[in-house]
């Protein structure tokens, strides 16, 4: 864990710095591979919390970690920290210029970057299910959640309730 | 602004599974429902979103920039933010309270797979939101691979991502 709060909001302000093309893939790298604040199993769990909750995932995260190590004033500064840097991007960008994102050339590249990231989502998740590489009913529910939102279009909330049933059936059966 | 403010207030406690999934929604109060800006203004900002990084809820601070400048920007991100981090607030202390519950072992097991395939769900929808096509599905499968297997600093990966896109999409 973090020493101090100034640690916990040097460390997210490094997330929101670096996070072009998606912020869960930085937040993975920081808290897990660079700091090492959190397990593997440990971000997956914070992660798997804030996704059920409404809300932004990762700001979610920023409150959850930063209350769980000092409070109410970690949460503000994870939180803070997270978002300071991004706002000031994104709202400079909005003063300085906002044609040159829709130039031709720009778009291009901004989508690469943007499907690059995708692939980072991907990535992520993929070192998240090193734990259950040998459980073929945990990589059943994890591909079945997966097709039902991506490819079948099924609404969130639809499909989040019913996989959530069968993962703590199959859990509780020791299944997974 | 008051109107503004009530609007992502509510969409901050609905969004679950992350706010890419209530674009449409957000698309539709600022330019249809009420008539904040014209459609063409919304795909300008969203570029912007984009293009900046950061969480691409940011698009609601954009959007709070246009109607109102700074404290409009603060306020749409508050807005979005802050009814659901309070709700994080409270079941985030709970949930660490409960660490020692015996049934924690088995939600953590069961957690992992829906978790996976959810952020599998959002890779996908970020690398191919009008569906797959052998562009980003380049991109998107070297830079999973990448990503996996190496150590590299992912901003390489994503300034290939930048490259690749400038050369095949533009």
């Amino acid at each position: 864990m973090p020493r101090s709060r100034t640690e916990l909001f040097l460390g997210f302000l490094s997330i929101g710095a670096r996070a072009f093309g998606g912020v869960l893939p930085w937040t993975h790298r920081v808290l897990v591979e660079e700091r090492r604040w959190l397990t593997a199993g440990e971000f997956a769990e914070v992660l798997a919390l804030c996704q059920l909750l409404p809300g932004p995932n990762v700001a979610n995260c920023s409150v959850v970690l930063g209350r769980r190590w000092f409070g109410l004033s970690g949460a503000l500064a994870a939180f803070l920290g997270l978002f300071a840097l991004p706002f000031a991007w994104v709202i400079g960008l909005a003063v300085l210029y906002t044609d040159f994102a829709t130039y031709p050339a720009v778009r291009a590249v901004v989508s690469g970057v943007g499907i690059a990231g995708g692939g980072l989502f991907i990535g992520t998740a993929c070192k998240l299910a090193r734990p259950m590489f040998r459980k073929p009913t945990a990589l059943t529910i994890a591909a079945g959640c997966f097709i039902c939102i991506s490819i079948l279009e099924i609404s969130v909330l639809v499909v989040l309730p019913v996989v959530l049933v069968v993962a703590m059936y199959a859990a509780s059966r020791r299944l997974i | 602004m008051t109107q503004l403010v009530l609007y992502f207030s509510l969409f901050s406690l609905i969004s679950v599974g992350g706010v890419n999934a209530l674009m449409p929604e957000i698309h539709r109060v600022t330019v249809d429902a009420n008539h904040w800006m014209t459609s063409a203004e919304f795909t300008q900002l969203f570029a912007v979103s984009q293009a900046a990084p950061g969480p691409n809820v940011l698009i609601v601070s954009l959007i709070g920039w246009k109607l109102a400048g700074l404290p409009g920007a603060l306020a749409g991100l508050a807005a979005i933010c802050g009814p659901a981090a309070t709700l994080s607030y409270w079941v985030g202390g709970y949930w660490d309270r409960l660490r020692d519950a015996p049934w924690r072992p088995v939600v953590q097991r069961g957690i992992l797979p829906v978790t996976v395939g959810l952020v599998l769900a959002s890779g996908y929808v970020i690398a191919a939101p009008d569906g797959l096509n052998w562009h980003n599905t380049l991109i998107a499968s070297g830079s999973a691979l990448i990503m996996y297997a190496t150590r590299i600093n992912p901003l390489w990966i994503l300034f290939a991502g930048g490259a690749l896109g400038g050369l095949l999409l533009g």
